[in-house]
């Protein structure tokens, strides 16, 4: 939506009078906020609960840094003082257990809640133009929090986090020439040790906050073309949207108690499911552990980088499996961009997050037998899809008719569920009882 | 819970046109103090979340489970000398514990209550009239007084002096003189034998 139409969408402008109108006139920050998340800030009618991951991949984010805020504080970033201080802060620090059962799961909800919001872009086409910008912020933000989120796991200094970090640094290694070189640089020493601990310390909380000043160059970048919607339509005019505020600000709310449902069970009931045993034994530089693998959030591209059986080319394939979302809003030649009217692309879309899930599970298994056959094809199929099929069906494929507008969209969605509904019920609901149950679509 | 209403109120045009339902009346009755009971409970229930939420930030910074383990501290008290003091670390302060002379007791015994600006019999303040063990910190401000090493200058009242701000404690550890407060604080102890003393 071209920007000069903007204007006309809402006129909920805050005025303001006393101390605050006072304020307003020197610093417009009521506005700001009003048309930011408010009432000025006009959204797609028709959004589904696929557009909640934004706000809680935030407040995800928010929990990281306030509960990794109290643990840093308790925290000593040594080698001989890591382990324990983690343990301390696990049996002595008043409430210390909640905090890091609750940043450890909430790394991984994190996660969950990013990797939801990828696809939900890749099903409804978001990325495509004028959204490039948006979608690329999206996945530097993504790599900050892998880098992040390993750094992370490094801290506890536990053997799954030596090694983890013994393994990951050895990928810089596999460079041509100066791999050598880079490694005794990047351990300043002879082998992962102390001070690569105090930096990744030093990194893992400075990260947090550049991934958090991202996210509102993220969202200042959304809301110059505003949201994207299930039919990946232009909003036309008013009959297409609704004021952020109190719509999706309740619907937001109401997503973050259903994420604070998950999060309690996860944290009260099982804290340590998705953790690996292995990190509760202390780190020893003369021991490997007979399993290496990195939280589930990683394995798809743990899984790619073992499915090529050469060091180099094992790093560049995972570098790549990256970098090509970069390319996705060209690679995707469909001018429609909701896979809703792109009967081709909508099956692949499912082929793809299969080959996805196949991946973390190859990740997860020992690097022997049948995985590393399963893993090399899902790797050729990741790349064949973006690659090869993306450009082609876009081009090949005939897209279903794209509705007028929105609110048209959504008042022919309506009286199909009318039609559908009345004969059940068998009474036609009176006008006030209509407008009672209207509220619950 | 004014300004929500009024901002459905305002924009009632959308939900009608939005969702194919004719609003035409403003919710009352049943609908009114239904949605009222919602906004409540849901305001409600957030805020005693919130709270209880905040209790672990705030409680995290409170003594740990460790700290407060290694909270009492054993002395042997067995090689102090009549007129002789030593500083143990307790609780990461200064425990100052004299071993008086009789002359050192009878001055701390014979002092007018009344002159005394933070009132204490010395009875009180010592357990055995011999050892007299208080908390090397000074009432003012904090700093460490002196008075425990020989050479150091005991004040005017031969206990201990603050070199800070110049207060003056007497052989009881008691404030005579500058700008401290109160006495020097007795923590709490017990004889375990006559060698050994267990502070905290």
């Amino acid at each position: 939506m071209a920007g000069h139409d903007d204007e006309h969408l809402l006129h909920n402008e805050i005025k303001l009078l006393g101390v605050l109108g006072w304020v307003e006139y020197r610093l417009p920050i009521f506005n700001w906020i009003n048309n930011a998340v408010g009432t000025n800030y006009p959204t797609p009618k028709n959004v589904n609960y696929f557009w909640n991951f934004g706000s809680l991949a935030g407040i995800a984010l928010v929990i990281q840094i306030l509960t990794g805020i109290v643990l840093a504080a308790h925290y000593v970033p040594t080698a001989d003082g890591a382990f324990a201080s983690v343990e301390r802060i696990m049996r002595d620090v008043n409430y210390g257990w909640l905090f890091r059962y609750a940043h450890a799961n909430g790394a991984s909800l994190f996660f969950a809640v990013v990797y939801i919001h990828l696809f939900r872009n890749l099903y409804y086409g978001s990325y495509k133009y004028p959204r490039e910008l948006l979608w690329w912020l999206g996945l530097i933000m993504l790599i900050l929090m892998i880098t992040t989120a390993f750094m992370g796991y490094v801290l506890p200094w536990g053997q799954m986090s030596y090694w983890g970090a013994t393994v990951i640094t050895n990928l810089f290694g596999a460079m041509p020439i100066i791999g050598d070189e880079l490694l005794l640089w990047l351990w300043g020493g002879f082998t992962v040790g102390e001070v690569l601990l105090r930096g990744f310390y030093s990194l893992h909380y400075l990260l947090a906050f550049v991934i958090a000043g991202l996210a509102i160059v993220h969202i200042w970048a959304l809301h110059q073309h505003r949201s994207n919607n299930p039919l990946g339509i232009d909003i036309k005019g008013p009959q297409d949207i609704l004021p952020f505020h109190p719509y999706f600000t309740v619907k937001d709310l109401f997503g973050f108690g259903i994420y604070l449902i998950v999060f309690a069970l996860l944290v009260f009931y099982a804290p340590n499911m998705l953790g690996e045993p292995d990190n509760y034994i202390p780190a020893d530089p003369l021991q490997t552990p007979a399993h290496i693998v990195p939280e589930w959030y990683l394995l798809p591209f743990y899984a790619i980088l073992r499915a090529v059986p050469d060091k180099l080319g094992g790093v560049i394939a995972l570098a790549l499996a990256l970098l090509v979302l970069f390319a996705v809003p060209w690679l995707d030649t469909s001018k429609v961009r909701s896979a809703r009217f792109r009967p081709i692309y909508k099956q692949l879309f499912w082929i793809f997050l299969a080959d996805v899930l196949i991946l973390g599970w190859v990740g997860g298994s020992p690097p022997e037998g049948m995985f590393i056959t399963i893993g090399q094809l899902a790797t050729v199929y990741y790349f064949v899809h973006f690659l090869v099929l993306l450009p082609i069906v876009g081009k090949l494929e005939s897209p279903t008719p794209l509705p007028d507008s929105i609110a048209t969209a959504v008042l022919e969605e309506n009286k199909r569920k009318k039609a559908r509904k009345l004969p059940q019920v068998g009474v036609a609901p009176s006008a006030s009882h209509g407008a009672s149950s209207g509220g619950g679509h | 819970m004014s300004l929500p209403v009024a901002v459905l109120g305002r924009n009632r045009a959308f939900v009608g046109s939005g969702l194919g339902v004719p609003m035409t009346a403003e919710p009352k009755g049943d609908d009114g103090s239904r949605r009222d009971f919602l906004y409540i409970a849901t305001g409600a229930f957030s805020t005693v979340g919130a709270a209880v939420a905040t209790w672990p930030f705030i409680d995290q910074m409170n003594p740990a489970a460790d700290v407060l383990a290694v909270a009492s501290l054993e002395v042997d008290i067995s090689d102090i000398q009549p007129g002789h003091a030593l500083t143990v670390k307790w609780r990461g302060k200064p425990v100052f514990i004299r071993r008086r002379t009789p002359d050192e007791i009878q001055a701390a015994r014979a002092v007018n209550l009344g002159d005394l600006r933070d009132p204490q019999r010395d009875e009180d303040r010592a357990q055995k009239p011999e050892w007299l063990i208080v908390v090397g910190i000074c009432t003012h401000l904090g700093c460490i007084p002196l008075g425990v090493k020989d050479s150091d200058p005991k004040g005017d009242f031969g206990g201990y002096f603050c070199p800070c701000h110049g207060s003056h404690y007497d052989s009881s550890a008691r404030v005579r003189k500058g700008p401290a407060p109160r006495n020097l604080e007795v923590p709490g102890y017990e004889f375990l034998s006559p060698t050994l003393v267990k502070i905290g």
